[in-house]
C-alpha cells in the first residue's frame, strides 16, 4: 500500500514538473519502418543529446504503420521504405489538406537471413530460388535450385520454415518488389506491396520479430534488414545480381546499386532493387521519412527542418557504423534544397 | 467387501486430482520462480532510474514506463473508483428490482468484454477526435475496464453490511445518505479498500489496451496529452525482439510487475480473509 | 417606549416547496441522483461500445455482409477481408485449452474440496487464485521463451502418440495453435478450480453421507453423487474461462504464430481475432483494413457476450455466496 501511495505521490510530482518543464520541451511524435529503426534511434537520441529541448519520440510500428499514422495525422511525420503509392499520396492530401514529401536517408538492404543447424556458411541465392522459397515452391533446404548455386555446401533435406513480416512493412516491400522483378511467377501470384498475401510462412512482427523468430526457429529463412542481422550475429546469404555475381550486401555493394541510378527523381521515389551493374547488390533501397510539406506548429516545424539539415551533414557520417550506406552527395544536395518545400 | 477393481479405481482417481492440484500449484510457483532468476537477479538501479537507450546498446532502463504506468493507473482509478463505487451504492442501496438487474447484467457484460476491444473503443472515440496517441486515451480505456469491477465488488462489501447496523442509524434519525455515507460504507470500509487494490492490480497488468491508446514513448511523456510508455507493453515490445539486452530488460521489467501484482493480490486477500470472506 | 406588536413565532415551512428543500438538505435525493447517475454510466458506457463498433466497421460490413464471417483471404493488397481463419483460431485455441482445463480443473478442485484438510485446501486455493492475477504478457514471455522451446523438446513423442491424427501432423515450429492452447490451459485453470471448488463444497453433506452409507468408495460418491450435484455450477465456470480465453490478446499473440491459414494439424501456426486485431490496428493502411479489424472486435465481442451470459446464469445459482 505505501509503496502505491509513493508511486502515486511520486507520479503527481513528477506530473506536475515534467508538465512544467514541457513548456519549451519541442515533443515530436513519429513511427514508421523498422527497416532504418536502428539508425534512427541513435540519430533521434545523438540530436536529443546535442538539443535537449527536442525529444523525437519514433516507435518502429512498420511502413503501413508510419504511412497509416501520419495521415491519420496522430504523428508529426512517417517513415517508409516502400514508397508512398499514388493512391496513398492522393489520400494523404485529401485527409490532412497538404502534400507528403520523401526524404531519403539511408540505403539499407534486405538479406535472406537464415538458421540451418550445422550449416555457418553464407549460402548463394538465386532469385528464383528467393521466389520458388516463399512461394511453397521450395520446401527443403537440399532442393536442387539452392544446392545447385552452393556447392560444397552440405545441405540438410530438412523443410524449410519460411517466417515474413506479419504487419505492413517497407521491407516486405523491397523484398516482394525484388522477387517481382526476379521471378514472373511471384509477379502474378502474389505482386509487391507492404503487406502481402503470403503463400505460406510465419508472421513475425517488425525486424524485430521476423530475427527473433529466425532465431529461435531450426531450418526456417526471412528477410531482414542488413543491420539486424548483422546485430543479431545471424547468418545471412548471397544474392544474385542482374549481371549474374552472387554478391553479399555490403556498405560498398548497396552504395553501388544507388551509384547505378540514373536520375533522382523530384520527388525522391525510385525503386533501386536488380539494377545492372557489376559488384552491385540487388535487394536495396533507399528509405524515406514521410514529411508533410505544412506543419503548423512553428517550433515543431523548425525542429523537423533542422534536423533534415543535421541529418543530412552530421547524421550520414554515423551511418556506416550501423552498416547503412550513407546517401550519395548528388542526392544530398537535391534533399538540402527541398527542405524549403515544407512551408 | 470392496472389489478390489473398486477400490484400486478410487485410489488412482483420487490421486489423480492430487496430482492435477500439484500441477496448478507448481505452474504458479514455476511462474514465480523462473521470473525471480531471469528477471529478479538481474535488476539493476538503472532499470528503474534510466531512459531506455538506442537499439543495439546496452544499459539503459525503463524509468518512463514506469512513470508512464503510474499516470495511467492513476488517471483511471480517478475514472473507475468513483463511477463504480458510487453505481454499486446505487445498487446496494437504493436499487429497484428490474432496474438493478438490466444494471448488474450490463456491468457483467462489460466485464467480459476483452480488453483489446476496449482499446479500440478507446481509439474511436477519444485517439480519432483528438489526432493523436495520449496518456488520456490510455488511462480512459484502463478506467472504463475499471468501472465494471469496482461496482460489483462495491456492491458485494456493501451489502455484506448488517441490515441492523442500519436500522440502527435509521432509528437514530439519520436519513439513507446519512445513514450510508456515516454508517455503512466505514463498515465496509475494509473491503471496499481491498476491492479497490485488487481492481488496480488487475488493470496494472493489461497490454492490449494501451498499444494504440497510450502507443508508446522512448522518452518522458510530460503531462496527459502526449503518448506514454507503459510497463506491460514495453515489455511485450522487448520480448519479441531479437536484442539480448532487450529481451533481458524484459524479463526485470516482468518481474517488477508481477510482484507489484501479487504484492497487492496478497495483501489484499490477508485483509479480506481476516473477515472470513474470500473475495473473486 | 415603543410598543411593538407582538411577532408570532415564524410559521413552520408548510407546503409542498418547502417539503421539497427539507428532503433536499437531508440529501437523500442527492445521494439517490447521484449514485444513480453513476450506474447509469455503466449502460451508457455498453450502448457507446456497441455504437463505435458498429459504427466504425460499417465500411467492411457493407461491402462483404456476412460472406466476411466464411472469408478466408486476408488481403491487405487487394482490400479482401474475411474473418474465418481467425474464427477458426480462436475457437481452436480456446476449445484445446478446454479440453486441457476441464480435466486438470475439476480435478484438482475435487481434491481441493473434498481431499485436502481445510487449512491446506483455503491455502493452496489462495495460491491458485494467485495465478488468475498474472498479466497475460508474462505468460506470453514465459510462452516464447520457456514454453515454446520445452514443446519442441517433446514434440517428437507427442507425435509418437498422437501423430497418426491429422490433429498432429505437419511440421512443428514451435509457435502453433497448439502451443497457444496449452499456454491458454494454464490461464484458465484458476477460474475453473476456484469456481468449482466453491460449488462442489456448496453440495450437501447429506448427499455425500447417503452414498457412502450404501457402500460406494470417496471416488464413487464424488463421482456419482456430489458432481453430477455441482453439474450447473461447473459447468457455469467452463463458460467462464471460455470466454476468458477468447479473449486473451498477449499471451496468445507470442506464441501462435501469426499467419492468418487454416490448417488441419494443431502444430500448424494459425492466428486468433485478438491477436490480428493487436497486431494490425496501429498500422491499418486504410479505412477498409482498419474497419475489417474493427468488424473483427465486434464479432469477438458478440461471441463473448454470449457465452459470458450462459456462464453468470449457471454460476450464481449454484455457488456457496448464493444467488445475486
Amino acid at each position: 500500500m505505501t509503496r502505491r501511495v509513493f508511486i502515486v505521490n511520486a507520479a503527481l510530482v513528477a506530473t506536475l514538473t515534467v508538465g512544467a518543464a514541457s513548456a519549451q520541451q519541442v515533443l515530436i511524435n513519429a513511427g514508421g519502418a523498422t527497416f532504418p529503426y536502428p539508425i534512427y534511434s541513435k540519430w533521434f537520441d545523438e540530436y536529443h543529446k546535442k538539443f535537449s529541448n527536442i525529444a523525437i519520440n519514433y516507435a518502429s510500428i512498420g511502413s503501413g504503420g508510419g504511412i497509416a499514422q501520419v495521415t491519420a495525422g496522430t504523428v508529426d511525420f512517417g517513415a517508409s521504405d516502400g514508397p508512398m503509392t499514388d493512391a496513398a499520396i492522393k489520400e494523404f492530401q485529401d485527409k490532412r489538406g497538404s502534400a507528403i514529401l520523401h526524404f531519403p536517408t539511408v540505403l539499407g538492404a534486405d538479406v535472406p537471413t537464415y538458421n540451418i543447424p550445422g550449416v555457418t556458411a553464407s549460402l548463394n541465392f538465386t532469385g528464383e530460388a528467393l521466389a520458388g522459397i516463399f512461394l511453397g515452391k521450395i520446401t527443403k533446404w537440399n532442393d536442387p535450385e539452392i544446392a545447385n548455386a552452393n556447392p560444397g555446401v552440405k545441405l540438410p533435406s530438412n523443410n524449410i520454415v519460411v517466417v515474413h513480416r506479419s504487419d505492413n512493412s517497407g521491407t516486405t516491400y523491397i523484398w516482394t518488389d525484388y522477387l517481382s522483378k526476379a521471378s514472373k511467377d511471384w509477379e502474378m501470384k502474389v505482386g509487391r506491396g507492404t503487406g502481402v498475401n503470403w503463400p505460406v510462412g510465419l508472421g513475425g512482427k517488425g525486424n524485430e520479430g521476423v530475427s527473433g523468430s529466425i532465431q529461435q526457429t531450426a531450418n526456417s529463412v526471412g528477410y531482414v534488414e542488413l543491420a539486424y542481422a548483422i546485430q543479431n550475429k545471424m547468418t545471412y546469404g548471397k544474392v544474385k545480381n542482374a549481371a549474374g555475381e552472387f554478391v553479399q550486401a555490403s556498405l560498398a555493394s548497396v552504395t553501388a546499386a544507388a551509384a547505378g541510378m540514373k536520375e533522382m527523381p523530384e520527388d525522391f521515389r525510385v525503386s533501386i532493387t536488380n539494377p545492372p551493374g557489376k559488384g552491385v547488390y540487388p535487394i536495396a533501397s533507399f528509405t524515406w521519412l514521410l514529411i508533410p510539406s505544412k506543419i503548423s506548429d512553428p517550433a515543431k516545424k523548425k525542429a523537423i527542418k533542422d534536423f533534415l539539415g543535421w541529418m543530412l551533414a552530421d547524421g550520414q557520417k554515423m551511418t556506416e557504423a550501423l552498416l547503412y550506406a550513407p546517401l550519395p552527395k548528388a542526392v544530398v544536395t537535391k534533399e538540402l534544397k527541398a527542405i524549403d518545400k515544407i512551408q | 467387501m470392496l472389489s478390489l477393481r473398486r477400490k484400486t479405481v478410487n485410489v488412482v482417481m483420487l490421486s489423480l486430482t492430487g496430482v492435477c492440484t500439484f500441477l496448478a500449484v507448481g505452474t504458479l510457483l514455476f511462474v514465480l520462480g523462473y521470473l525471480f532468476f531471469h528477471g529478479g537477479t538481474s535488476l539493476t538501479w538503472d532499470f528503474f532510474t534510466k531512459l531506455p537507450t538506442p537499439v543495439g546498446e546496452s544499459g539503459g532502463g525503463m524509468a518512463n514506463a514506469l512513470l508512464g504506468s503510474a499516470k495511467l493507473l492513476l488517471l483511471a482509478s480517478c475514472i473507475g473508483i468513483p463511477i463504480g463505487f458510487l453505481g454499486g451504492v446505487y445498487l446496494a442501496e437504493f436499487g429497484g428490482s428490474s432496474f438493478s438487474f438490466v444494471v448488474r447484467y450490463t456491468t457483467d457484460l462489460l466485464n467480459g468484454v476483452p480488453s483489446i476491444v476496449i482499446g479500440i473503443f478507446a481509439y474511436t472515440l477519444i485517439v480519432l477526435p483528438q489526432g493523436h496517441f495520449s496518456t488520456l486515451s490510455g488511462g480512459l480505456a484502463l478506467g472504463v475496464m475499471m468501472i465494471p469491477i469496482a461496482i460489483r465488488s462495491s456492491e458485494d462489501f456493501l451489502k455484506a453490511v448488517p441490515v441492523s447496523l442500519r436500522e440502527g442509524a435509521m432509528a437514530l434519525g439519520a436519513s439513507k445518505a446519512k445513514t450510508i455515507f456515516t454508517v455503512v460504507i466505514p463498515a465496509a470500509k475494509a473491503g471496499l479498500i481491498t476491492g479497490i487494490m485488487l481492481n488496480v492490480a488487475r488493470v496494472a497488468g493489461e497490454t492490449a489496451p494501451l498499444i494504440f491508446t497510450a502507443f508508446g514513448n522512448r522518452y518522458w511523456s510530460p503531462g496527459w496529452d502526449q503518448p506514454t510508455a507503459a510497463l506491460p507493453v514495453m515489455i511485450y515490445t522487448y520480448a519479441i525482439s531479437p536484442y539480448p539486452d532487450w529481451k533481458q530488460q524484459a524479463w526485470s521489467a516482468g518481474f517488477v510487475l508481477l510482484m507489484l501484482v501479487l504484492a497487492i493480490n496478497v495483501f489484499a486477500r490477508m485483509i479480506l480473509s481476516k473477515r472470513g470472506h474470500v473475495a473473486r | 417606549m415603543s410598543v411593538t406588536a407582538p411577532t408570532a413565532l415564524p410559521a413552520r415551512p408548510s407546503g409542498r416547496a418547502s417539503a421539497f428543500w427539507h428532503r433536499l438538505r437531508s440529501g437523500d435525493d442527492i445521494a439517490y441522483v447521484i449514485t444513480l447517475t453513476c450506474a447509469l454510466t455503466i449502460l451508457a458506457l455498453a450502448v457507446l461500445l456497441v455504437f463505435e463498433l458498429f459504427r466504425n466497421s460499417a465500411l467492411p460490413r457493407e461491402k462483404f455482409g456476412w460472406s466476411f464471417l466464411s472469408g478466408t483471404t486476408w488481403d491487405p493488397v487487394v482490400g479482401q477481408y474475411g474473418a474465418l481463419p481467425f474464427i477458426y483460431g480462436t475457437v481452436v485455441t480456446s476449445a484445446l485449452a478446454l479440453l486441457m482445463g476441464i480435466p486438470l480443473g475439476v480435478g484438482a478442485a475435487i481434491f481441493l474440496a473434498e481431499l485436502a484438510p481445510t487449512k491446506i485446501s483455503n491455502g493452496l486455493t489462495f495460491l491458485i487464485e494467485l495465478l488468475a492475477a498474472v498479466p497475460s504478457v508474462i505468460f506470453g514471455l514465459l510462452g516464447i521463451f520457456v514454453l515454446v522451446p520445452a514443446l519442441v523438446a517433446i514434440e517428437p513423442a507427442i507425435r509418437a502418440v498422437l501423430g497418426w491424427t491429422p490433429l498432429f501432423s505437419g511440421p512443428f515450429y514451435g509457435v502453433s495453435l497448439f502451443s497457444a492452447g496449452v499456454v491458454l490451459t494454464v490461464m484458465i485453470i484458476p477460474f475453473i478450480i476456484s469456481i468449482s471448488r466453491e460449488v462442489i463444497l456448496a453440495v450437501p453433506t447429506e448427499q455425500r453421507e447417503g452414498a457412502l452409507a450404501l457402500g460406494a468408495t470417496k471416488w464413487e460418491t464424488t463421482w456419482n453423487v456430489v458432481l453430477p450435484f455441482a453439474k450447473k455450477g461447473i459447468m457455469g465456470s467452463i463458460f467462464l474461462a471460455l470466454a476468458r480465453s477468447l479473449g486473451e490478446t498477449m499471451a496468445v499473440t507470442m506464441v501462435i504464430g501469426n499467419e492468418p491459414k487454416i490448417h488441419e494439424s494443431l502444430f500448424a501456426p494459425g492466428y486468433s481475432i485478438a491477436a490480428v486485431i493487436a497486431n494490425n490496428f496501429a498500422e491499418a493502411s486504410d479505412s477498409l483494413e482498419k474497419g475489417a479489424l474493427i468488424e473483427l472486435g465486434l464479432v469477438l465481442f458478440g461471441l463473448t457476450i454470449i457465452i459470458n451470459g450462459l456462464a453468470r446464469v449457471l454460476v450464481l445459482s449454484t455457488t456457496r455466496k448464493g444467488a445475486s
